[in-house]
């Protein structure tokens, strides 16, 4: 195996600090607020610093390697160990996570959504931050899986509690439905472990041992994971769930659902479905690139019929995950690499365009389109910043979302060994066109909401015309990052595909390149 | 003999120099122009305006200086000697342990449409300085007009397919902003989207081409070249080399041809070409002149061995690129008599101009349909902008000739010049420059074989005279009508509702301004705005002596410096590293003067870049013939205007309320031959309603109906469980069992959500179960 192990305890730190962050704030006296909106940044802060300077250790000449190898006795009942380590395509995820993370909390110091309790509410947003970092570095299934689900409880009382009219039915309809596809990835994971001779849970030792694993039985648990992943992803028609989620969830929850939680199911597949079940993988690949391209289509479909911009935008990552499942379902690191990209790149801008829905909310009162109108004359940067998002997001060049979205479709044009190309050809048409409707309803919501004359109705009842301040402060600083992100790594995309570019294809070579 | 042996050992190296070997900075300049304006511009004196006007005039002096640099390169090269393009890249991108580059390809197609670009690009912005003063999005105006240009240099530089597509989209964004510009009003963001949209529908096209070519010419272009499989040369090289597929290139030489069909505006997608005026008039003189339109064009002549070799130009019976060219020349041209606005009579005037550069790329006369984007621009960028010196000065913002124009020769005399130069050019009169482009398309048109579409080229020839007279009849001849008369026109203004409304300038309060100076009368433009239509119009008369083909070979500069040479290139690539530009070429040896294989068979020794072209030979005589059609078109056309809207001539007023069959074409053409009825009413509203709904109806009713009757199945069952088998029969002996029923009921009901845990201890226990049971199954 392929390990560095230096600096093993970087990771650990990274992961859990958090953590410790909560344990701080549950000791915080309730009623100062700033006490723990303070104990909150410091600790996101501190955990970005270390995650920073995990990037600097990464040794990115090595980057297919797994680094910061740890590895201790963990449940040694059920063979299953504390291995965690990252490799380029863990690493920018990782980062992702903590970025993402101080960035919301930044924005929340001004936000805190009803019913207050910033307590609770900057706990649990820290609690889901060990749970995502861990998800990205954890290299045990077992492991993985615990922070999977970890992920799910912090969430699931953010859009519960915090969330709006329709929490109840959003959060339960979240949870069941995650946990549902938990658990066959859970079945499927012990069948595999039995399958390889029950010895260990460690997914380096799998991808050696899973291939001998006979096809027919790879096939039933590969059905397993996906279920789990694409669940996550979502993937059509699986999606059903996010919707709901998105148009209920606090701002905060819906960024980072975007932006980090949806990815938890791509990176499952890359990181251990394809790889662990090669043979399943060439099988089920056409399956999963239908369903991608359906998702395309038809998420595009969905935010033509919204009228209300957060449901929509909830429907537009339907679509854009769609590309992302195109690319790896073609098997080719091409294709991999282009949906690694898309994830980072989906995060950064449908995190962004949350956080606008949520600015958009706060002034307007209301996400009905219909209702909004003339905000580049209300609010012009606010206007620009949503326009610039919109503009990522239908995949212009020279901004991130092109680098997901182009390089996946071309994937397809050539799809791996043993996949049909005919069938992949007719995919790639498919999700070409759905570049046409994605322009469509971003463009088509950007005139509605941006151009014209602001509306009368919404000026004249209620004071809202004092609500419509532009972009403030602390919106800035929570913004500038990611607006900048999406800038930069559309100009220079080799910032990122150099980091996936090895680890992309040591993980895929079970395809022949 | 003994030359030829001596040319084939070594050869002096190519001239060059440093506005070649850095001509990348043209399209950087403007971008960083755009950061800055955007930062920085509204700070400053003249608004950021001054920082675009400089950035293009630095692009202008960097591809004065290329086009120049270029010209010696092609004089240092002997006769036969392909003369190699000027080709450097950085590593971009990686992918699949494949790098990609970033970098620029110079030849003579991109140096003469650099200059072009940023020389209209510099004009047009000196013009918006005195036409937009005072408009509130000024800055951004300016902001937006240096990208856009940007963008148009970048894609025309680009060394990959990439890269191209990088800046062929930045000028759909920039398009969308300025077609935009005034989005207060309702109809101008329509136009923007509907520009923006149609263009990339068509852009479908462009990403399967792309795609295709990558994987088709990939391993090719690596083996031979070393380059990859989106690099331009290479997919020359490769498109000539024999290799392809017929099946593959032609379907992707169609893919490629679809995107320049949305973005040059031909038929079926022309549509948004005329709506695009909304924008404020420097955007259209810009956009229809050498950028945007020009994109699409620019793209077959740039990839033109795929088309060559995809489409089979030169075949028989004609090709796709040269029936879209022809039916766009004809049905344009037809669109343009029946409009009142003189902005939409330029609009298809393009559009028609555009389908004889698409017809003399689809019938083998490269140069020619090069030479005519060359010219075109000139006059068309001309005549726009005097379209914009008569709403600015004369007619009160207004563009309709009918109701607000006329006789404006007398009080706008210089406007009035520049305008019949530059409509001469248009039609194609002798010695204007549009003569010498125009009609070495037709005559080349014809001389490859293809008659029936040389008569179309003439009909289209004898349509522009036509509707270019009436226009200028209307324009600038008769009686002052409306606004030009001094007539505060605000009333049918208003009421003639959103065609008309262009450019109100967005901002209402300054029409007393607008009133004040409207009660002066029309009067001629101040100099920020004449100068550039003086520049333009010397242009639009002399710029066709740079391919003379009347005064014999010596006058054909174009074709010695532009048109690429057909020749094998043997051991062209040099290996080196990023930003290597050194190539050392060799022609073959045997291939004599004029034998070239490039186009007609596999060259066996190298390889080619460009196929083997014919040139018409000029002859006075089919010249004159196209003058007499153009003289007839104008001469029918001035007396048909005259009877009718000066002497109100009783037969001819109201025609077509009389004459049926003439009523239903005249309705047909005003509908625009509801091709915006079919796209927006038919394809459109279906997608954006009925279709989305259906979508969206069966995500909510569908997918989540079977979740919720799952839900609602498994309370249910879970109750029954609880109450019949736990309660009686198991009643406590099965704890566990309790749990489970339990658990799951409860975690399923909406308003008991907390016990989270029990879940997922249940979860692990019943997972473990399942897969021991999937195990066992399976051994």
């Amino acid at each position: 195996m392929n390990m560095l192990q230096e600096n093993n305890w970087l990771l650990s730190v990274g992961t859990f600090l958090p953590l410790l962050g909560v344990v701080v704030l549950l000791l915080t006296p309730k009623a100062s607020d700033q006490m723990v909106k303070l104990v909150a940044l410091v600790t996101s802060i501190a955990t970005l610093a270390v995650g920073v300077y995990t990037a600097l250790k990464f040794d990115f000449d090595q980057a297919e390697k797994l680094q910061f190898v740890a590895d201790a006795k963990w449940i040694s009942v059920i063979k299953s160990s504390y291995l965690i380590g990252v490799d380029g395509i863990s690493l920018p995820l990782y980062l992702l996570s903590m970025i993402i993370t101080l960035l919301v909390v930044i924005y929340s110091l001004d936000h805190v959504p009803s019913p207050g309790k910033p307590k609770a509410f900057f706990s649990l947003l820290l609690v889901l931050q060990t749970g995502m970092a861990g998800t990205f570095i954890a290299q045990d299934l077992i492991l993985f899986f615990v922070f999977f689900e970890l992920v799910l409880l912090p969430m699931f009382f953010l859009i519960g509690v915090w969330g709006g009219e329709q929490r109840q039915y959003a959060s339960i309809k979240f949870f069941l439905y995650t946990m549902f596809g938990s658990a066959l990835m859970l079945v499927a994971f012990l069948a595999l472990f039995f399958k390889t001779g029950a010895e260990s849970f460690s997914i380096p030792y799998l991808i050696e041992n899973g291939g001998s694993i006979a096809k027919n039985i790879q096939i039933w648990i590969f059905a397993g994971m996906f279920v789990g992943f694409a669940v996550k992803v979502p993937m059509f028609p699986f999606h059903t769930w996010l919707p709901d989620a998105h148009t209920q969830a606090p701002t905060q929850g819906s960024v980072i659902l975007a932006a980090i939680l949806l990815k938890l199911g791509t990176y499952g597949f890359v990181r251990i479905a394809l790889p662990i079940l090669p043979d399943a993988a060439r099988e089920w690949a056409p399956y999963i690139g239908g369903l991608a391209v359906i998702g395309i289509i038809y998420g595009a479909l969905g935010c033509l019929a919204q009228t209300d911009m957060k449901r929509l935008i909830a429907f537009s990552s339907v679509a854009h995950m769609g590309f992302v499942m195109l690319g790896i379902s073609t098997l080719t690191s091409f294709g991999v690499n282009a949906a690694m990209f898309g994830m980072v790149a989906h995060g950064l801008i449908t995190g962004m365009l949350f956080f606008i829905a949520g600015s958009v909310k706060e002034r307007y009162h209301t996400l009905e389109i219909s209702k909004l109108g003339g905000m580049l004359t209300a609010m012009p940067r606010l206007g620009w910043i949503f326009g610039f998002c919109a503009m990522a997001s239908l995949g212009l060049p020279g901004l991130a979302g092109f680098w997901g979205e182009f390089p996946a479709i071309l994937s397809a044009y050539n799809p791996a060994e043993g996949l049909n190309e005919t069938v992949f050809r007719v995919f790639m048409v498919i999700a070409a066109l759905g570049t046409v409707l994605a322009a469509a309803y971003l463009l088509w919501m950007f005139q509605r909401i941006a151009f014209g004359t602001a509306k009368n109705s919404s000026s004249h009842d209620h004071s809202h015309s004092d609500d419509l301040h532009d972009v403030t402060t602390f919106e800035w600083i929570a913004w500038t990052p990611l607006l900048l992100g999406i800038l930069v790594l559309g100009i220079l995309p080799n910032l990122l595909f150099s980091v996936f570019d090895p680890a992309v294809q040591i993980t895929l070579s079970a395809f022949g390149g | 003999m003994n030359l030829l042996a001596a040319e084939t050992e070594v050869l002096a190296p190519l001239a060059s120099g440093w506005f070649l070997e850095n001509a990348w900075l043209i399209p950087v300049i403007p971008a960083i122009a755009f950061a800055l304006i955007i930062l920085i511009g509204k700070r400053l004196p003249m608004k950021g305006s001054e920082l675009g006007v400089a950035s293009m005039l630095a692009s202008l002096v960097l591809s004065a200086g290329a086009a120049y640099q270029w010209i010696q390169r092609v004089n240092s090269a002997t006769e036969e000697q392909f003369v190699e393009p000027v080709i450097k890249s950085w590593s971009w991108w990686r992918s699949g342990g494949f790098d990609f580059g970033i970098g620029q390809h110079i030849d003579g197609l991109s140096v003469v449409v650099l200059f072009v670009v940023a020389f209209i690009s510099t004009l047009v912005q000196i013009y918006s300085l005195e036409y937009l003063r005072g408009d509130r999005r000024y800055t951004h105006f300016f902001a937006a007009l240096t990208l856009f240009s940007g963008g148009m240099l970048a894609m025309v530089l680009a060394d990959n397919m990439i890269l191209f597509l990088l800046g062929w989209e930045i000028m759909g964004l920039c398009s969308f902003m300025l077609i935009g510009h005034w989005w207060e009003e309702d109809a101008n963001s329509r136009a923007a989207l509907k520009a923006f949209f149609t263009v990339r529908t068509g852009d479908v096209g462009l990403l399967v081409g792309i795609s295709m070519l990558y994987f088709a010419a990939n391993d090719w272009t690596q083996e031979n070249l070393g380059l990859s499989g989106f690099s331009i040369r290479g997919i020359s090289a490769w498109a000539l080399s024999g290799e392809p597929n017929s099946t593959v290139i032609m379907v992707a030489a169609i893919a490629l041809f679809i995107a320049s069909i949305g973005k040059s505006g031909q038929f079926p997608l022309h549509t948004w070409l005329p709506d695009a005026m909304a924008g404020p008039t420097p955007v259209s003189s810009l956009l229809h002149s050498s950028t945007m339109v020009v994109a699409g064009v620019f793209l077959v002549a740039r990839l033109y061995p795929v088309f060559f070799v995809g489409l089979d130009i030169l075949g028989s019976g004609g090709n796709l690129i040269m029936f879209i060219g022809a039916i766009t020349i004809v049905i344009s041209a037809a669109l343009a008599f029946v409009q009142n606005d003189i902005k939409r009579v330029l609009a298809y005037s393009t559009v028609s101009q555009l389908g004889y550069m698409m017809l003399g790329l689809g019938a083998g006369a490269w140069l020619p349909a090069v030479f005519h984007i060359f010219t075109h621009a000139f006059f068309k960028a001309c005549l726009f902008l005097g379209a914009g010196s008569i709403s600015h000065s004369a007619s009160h913002h207004s563009f309709d000739m009918k109701r607000d124009m006329g006789g404006l020769r007398k009080v706008m005399p210089i406007t009035f010049t520049t305008w019949i130069i530059s409509t001469l050019a248009l039609c194609g009169v002798f010695p204007f420059s549009g003569f010498f482009s125009k009609d070495e398309i037709i005559d080349n048109v014809g001389n490859n074989g293809y008659n029936t579409f040389m008569i179309v080229g003439l009909v289209g020839a004898f349509m522009t005279a036509a509707y270019m007279t009436r226009a200028t009849y209307l324009t600038f001849f008769g009686e002052p009508r409306g606004a030009s008369a001094g007539h505060s026109s605000h009333e049918p203004h208003d009421a003639h509702g959103s065609h008309d409304s262009h450019d109100t300038h967005g901002d209402h309060d300054d029409h007393a301004s607008h009133d004040a100076h409207a009660s002066h009368g029309p009067h001629e433009s101040g100099l920020l705005i004449t100068a550039p239509l003086m520049i333009l119009s010397v242009l639009a008369l002399g710029s066709g002596l740079l391919n003379a083909t009347p005064f014999g070979e010596s006058w054909e500069r174009m074709k010695l410096w532009v048109e690429p040479r057909a020749v094998e290139v043997v051991d062209s690539t040099y290996p080196g590293g990023p930003g290597e530009s050194l190539f050392i070429n060799v022609p073959s040896a045997e291939e004599g003067s004029s034998k070239s294989v490039c186009g007609t068979a596999t060259p066996e020794k190298g390889v080619c870049y460009a196929p083997k072209l014919e040139h018409a030979k000029f002859k006075w005589s089919k010249a004159m013939l196209s003058m007499v059609i153009v003289f007839l078109g104008m001469a029918v056309s001035w007396i048909l205007s005259m009877l009718l809207f000066t002497k109100r001539d009783a037969r001819l007023v109201g025609l077509t309320q009389r004459v049926k069959i003439l009523g239903v074409g005249h309705r047909f053409l005003v509908n625009k031959y509801y091709l915006d009825d079919l796209y927006e009413k038919v394809i459109v509203r279906s997608v954006a309603y009925p279709i989305s709904n259906a979508a969206y109806w069966f995500n909510q009713n569908i997918l989540d109906g079977i979740l919720h009757s799952i839900s609602n199945l498994t309370r249910k069952l879970s109750g029954w469980v609880y109450k019949n088998i736990d309660q009686r029969v198991v009643d406590g002996t099965v704890n566990n069992s309790a749990t489970f029923t339990k658990s799951v009921g409860t975690a399923a009901q909406p308003t008991q959500s907390g016990k989270v845990s029990q879940y997922g201890a249940l979860l692990f226990s019943a997972a473990a179960v399942a897969a021991l049971v999937l195990v066992i199954i399976n051994t």
